[in-house]
């Protein structure tokens, strides 16, 4: 085998370790100087489903999952085993192994936990045939032996590491030095221990397999292991977020965790309400007492939030929420990523009502993305929504620590403070004219309760310039054109922002298009395409609204043709990019998948070769959709 | 220094100041319960010295929302229902505020119903007063969740089957700290229990009995009415919990049998309020929040100081 970088998969039951000990790792294997990748795979139930996580690591930038693996951690379903569960789950604890058979390369390496799935067992699912046939390297350990030996059961998963060390030749120094910041030093040791007797072990091995662990200098910077929810939490608290309002709900679950451990923290305010109508209010309450403040859910509980989302629409509250993509329609696959919600997030609340969406395309942008969602919300008083999925929001990657070293921005916007008010107190005689239909760039500045002198009435009934209940004609003819002109301000602002990212050549024939978690998955197809003789470059799109119209009709008008990506089945950003810009229909096409599983880039490769080539995709849950005038 | 210095100021009662300069033509009835509701929360506010520019008054929607119109002070006029989530975020932003929520039986016990028994249990320090007029008003005379059984609208033509809702019963078990109930035809116990509520440290709720003239064919007046203090018949300790609930119980049956019956319920003065509760376990800052985005001294913590480390 001759693979220039690892794809490691660690297999288990839910509750098996599995997420701490493939974080553990890949943070091991980024200290060392590799990039590092997660991807994880995991049932909408506690117990009794088989999860997975990909650690995908290599010298130079590693920007998405790979295709397929080649070294699998199999450690058998620990929670299958309990005599009085068999009978719902049945005998599951060979799953986490014969589960995986289908994506490891040929010549991968197998290392399964023997003292857990039973090596007569193995027979049956036909793990020998498979691995002559596809070349497969197989190493039973019994791990939970090793494991027990030192201390408890769980940490079976170390002696798995132990036993790879050896097998791939690499010095576990990182990964243990990760382990004693852990735990404390008892426990610590014997995780050395149990590593040390694990890459024993496999010294007994006659044969080792011809493929080793990929090496680099150790970085130059300080590296950050991050998830999208990690950046985009702590890019909301650098924009001086100090209120979030939430109700659980996978994938959003993660930011609001985030959020409510650190907040006390940082002297602010998490609550946890009684339902998303309730988490969006509050956010609208706390951010017109003068408070930064967030909200936001996936799909289910967005859709909650539709009618507070026009109330601060109306009453020019600022206002950010995050919508956090899982599979639908309705409960559809909790844990699986999609982006089938761009529509709902775009055009959800009752009349011509107006949002700025941002749809993040790795973790960087998270970050930069949801700074600037709080200056544009707080500075045009107008709701923000940043839109991700569940795949960004648990995938791991690593960036510069330096990365997050930057001021943080507490302003609160268009709103004056006691002395501004005062001055001016004349142009507001009778009243404090809150709506004023001369604001500067469509805004007008906003007062807070408590402020000497600045009280007036929001409401989401239309109002006149002092905030009272009004349906003039006029009146109303002026405020909505106002509040929607506020709209090509925004749109210059986020133009200069540069939130597109282009990818490869300048010139290009053809064109790949891709919005949200997809890009940089897409960026590697693209490196492919290229390096195989096509001529292709790409344009990931985060702005969905205001669209960056010139933008992307100056990316489309300068190719043949454009394939659009995305984790749909109605390719939803597609159809935004032909009623924005009002052309190029006879020019995209659409590659889609909905499966709730997201692109490896071969897959994105296959898909557009097929696409220029025009034939059928083989056999795989992905839909081409070719142009509208083909 | 604050930068909100209208917060506890002291300052000489004008009720005046709680009338709008341009007072908005009345969109309520002749007759209508609500301008009640409104006379006695300005007295109120007057009466406790406060500042218009230091009161927040959050309303649903139905003719009952329709107050921000003709109480003078910040306003939030929200959605249906939601008057309360709005209202206590106000409050933890920053406390010094004195909020105030109002609206309607269908936007409090029905739409809303969620909100009002979780602001409650969380004893939230504000007060909210309920428009009840046993009716939708403002969508044409449907029933409500306090419309008696058998009462008939356009949507229950053959008589509503339902039993109404007890919202004072509802109240005290959510977790209200102070419960009464007051009347259109009793300004000046209105307005009293009004101060109370307003003064009292915790979540405060005033179950308003509004006429509605128009849509409410019973043409209920709520009168005549007893207030329950002042009447020998009625001996019970508005502290005890247990006398309390079964006062309410029969408050709220009598009222079916045409006896109008006010006064205070319930009150708790002993249990912090949820600001003080969240103080004390960390989670709420000591300073008021919404304090800091005016101070250009303040500190702000940064991601790159404490967080990125565990990540390295
Ligand atoms: C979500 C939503 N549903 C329905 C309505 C229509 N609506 C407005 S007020 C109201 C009921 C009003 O009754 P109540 O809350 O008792 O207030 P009142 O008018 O009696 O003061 C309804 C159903 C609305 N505005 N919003
Ligand atoms: S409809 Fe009834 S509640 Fe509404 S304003 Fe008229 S009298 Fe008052
Ligand atoms: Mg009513």
């Amino acid at each position: 085998m001759t693979d220039d970088q690892l794809i490691w998969r660690i297999a288990g039951g839910s509750g098996d370790g599995i997420d701490s000990t493939s974080r553990n790792f890949a943070k091991a294997l980024m200290r060392s100087g590799l990039d590092v990748f997660t991807h994880r795979h995991y049932p909408s139930r506690i117990r009794g489903g088989h999860t997975y996580v990909e650690v995908r690591a290599a010298e130079g930038e590693v920007r998405s999952r790979g295709d397929g693996y080649n070294v699998l951690l199999a450690l058998g379903d620990s929670f299958a085993r309990n005599p009085q569960e068999e009978a719902y789950y049945g005998n599951e604890e060979l799953k986490p192994l014969y589960e995986n058979f289908d994506d490891l390369h040929e010549g991968g390496i197998i290392v399964y936990d023997s003292g857990l799935i039973d090596e007569e067992q193995v027979e049956e699912v036909g793990l020998h045939e498979k691995a002559e046939e596809n070349d497969w390297h197989v190493y039973p350990v019994d791990l939970r032996a090793i494991a027990k030996e030192h201390g408890r059961e769980v940490m079976r998963n170390n002696a798995g590491i132990g036993v790879l060390s050896t097998l791939l030749d690499f010095d576990t120094a990182y990964y243990e030095e990760i382990i004693s910041g852990v735990f404390d030093e008892e426990i610590a040791e014997a995780n050395h221990d149990v590593i040390a007797d694990g890459a024993a072990k496999a010294e007994e091995f006659d044969e080792h397999p011809d493929f080793s662990m990929p090496t680099a200098d150790e970085p130059e910077e300080t590296q950050a292991l991050v998830s999208g929810s990690d950046a985009i939490a702590y890019g909301a608290l650098d924009a001086g977020c100090r209120f979030i309002a939430g109700y659980p709900m996978t994938p959003w679950t993660d930011v609001f965790t985030i959020m409510s451990q650190t907040l006390p923290k940082f002297g602010g305010i998490s609550e946890q309400v009684e339902d998303e109508i309730a988490a969006a209010s509050l956010a609208i309450g706390a951010s017109h007492t003068g408070v930064k403040a967030m909200s936001g859910s996936s799909g289910g509980g967005f859709a909650l939030m539709s009618e507070p989302l026009g109330l601060a629409e109306m009453t020019e509250t600022p206002l950010v929420l995050i919508e956090a993509m899982r599979a639908g329609p309705s409960t559809g696959m909790p844990t699986k990523p999609e982006q089938a919600d761009l529509e709902h997030v775009l055009y959800t609340s009752q009349g011509d009502s107006a949002r700025v969406v941002m749809a993040p395309g790795n973790h960087r942008e998270c970050y930069e993305q949801i700074r600037t969602a709080f200056e544009v919300a707080y500075d045009y008083q107008i709701p923000t929504v940043l839109i991700y999925d569940q795949k960004l929001q648990g995938e791991l990657r690593n960036i510069d620590a330096s990365f997050f070293d930057r001021d943080p921005d507490p302003d609160p916007g268009s709103v004056l403070d006691e002395a501004a008010i005062e001055e001016a107190a004349e142009y507001h005689a009778e009243k404090f004219k809150r709506f004023r239909y001369d604001g500067e760039e469509g805004v007008s500045p906003r007062t807070v309760p408590g402020q000497k002198g600045g009280r007036f009435l929001a409401t989401g009934n239309e109002h006149n310039e002092a905030g009272h209940i009004s349906e003039d004609p006029t009146d109303r003819t002026l405020q909505m054109d106002r509040r929607l002109g506020k709209f090509e301000h925004i749109r210059e602002e986020l133009d200069a922002e540069g939130n597109q990212t282009h990818y490869g050549p300048d010139e290009a024939e053809y064109g790949v298009m891709t919005w949200g978690s997809q890009q940089d998955t897409v960026f590697e197809a693209v490196d492919r395409l290229d390096e195989a003789g096509h001529s292709v470059k790409a344009l990931g799109v985060s702005d969905m609204m205001p669209y960056p119209v010139a933008e992307v009709s100056e990316f489309l008008e300068s190719v043949e043709e454009c394939v659009v990506v995305e984790m749909n089945a109605t390719g939803q950003f597609r159809g935004l990019t032909q009623k924005e810009t009002g052309r190029f229909g006879p020019k995209l096409s659409s590659l889609l998948k909905y499966d709730g599983n997201p692109f490896e880039p071969a897959e994105v490769v296959e898909g557009f070769e097929s696409s220029v080539n025009g034939e059928e995709l083989g056999e795989t849950n992905m839909k081409y959709v070719p142009a509208a005038g083909d | 220094m604050s930068a909100f210095s209208a917060i506890g100021e002291q300052r000489e009662p004008d009720e005046d100041e709680f009338t709008p300069g341009i007072e908005p033509q009345p969109t309520w009835c002749p007759g209508c319960g609500d301008f009640a509701v409104n006379n006695a929360l300005k007295k109120a506010m007057a009466d406790l010295g406060k500042n218009p520019d230091e009161v927040l008054l959050c309303t649903g929607i139905g003719c009952s929302g329709k107050l921000n119109s003709y109480f003078e002070s910040y306003g939030f006029h929200t959605i249906h229902g939601r008057s309360l989530p709005v209202a206590r975020a106000a409050k933890l932003a920053n406390p010094g505020v004195e909020v105030v929520a109002a609206g309607g039986d269908g936007d409090g016990y029905g739409i809303g119903g969620n909100h009002f028994m979780h602001t409650a249990r969380e004893n939230h320090d504000m007060t909210y007063i309920v428009f009840n007029n046993e009716i939708f008003g403002l969508t044409k005379g449907q029933t409500s969740p306090t419309s008696p059984k058998g009462h008939k609208s356009k949507t229950q033509p053959s008589g509503s089957a339902k039993d109404p809702v007890r919202p004072l019963s509802l109240s005290l078990a959510s977790g209200a700290s102070y419960v009464a109930r007051t009347a259109a035809v009793n300004p000046n116990q209105a307005a009293e229990i009004l101060a109370e509520a307003i003064e009292h440290d915790g979540f405060a709720h005033v179950d308003f009995l509004t006429q509605c003239p128009t849509w409410n064919k019973d043409a209920r007046q709520y009168v005549p009415y007893t207030d329950v203090q002042d009447s020998d018949e009625y001996d019970f300790d508005v502290t005890n919990r247990q006398e309390a609930g079964e006062m309410m119980y029969e408050v709220e049956s009598k009222l079916y049998e045409g006896e109008v019956l006010t006064g205070r319920f319930y009150r708790d003065s002993e249990r912090p309020s949820y600001g003080e509760e969240k103080r004390s376990t960390g989670e709420m800052p000591g300073e008021p929040l919404a304090e800091r985005y005016f101070d250009e001294d303040a500190e702000w913590e940064r991601s790159a100081d404490s967080l990125i480390e565990k990540h390295t």
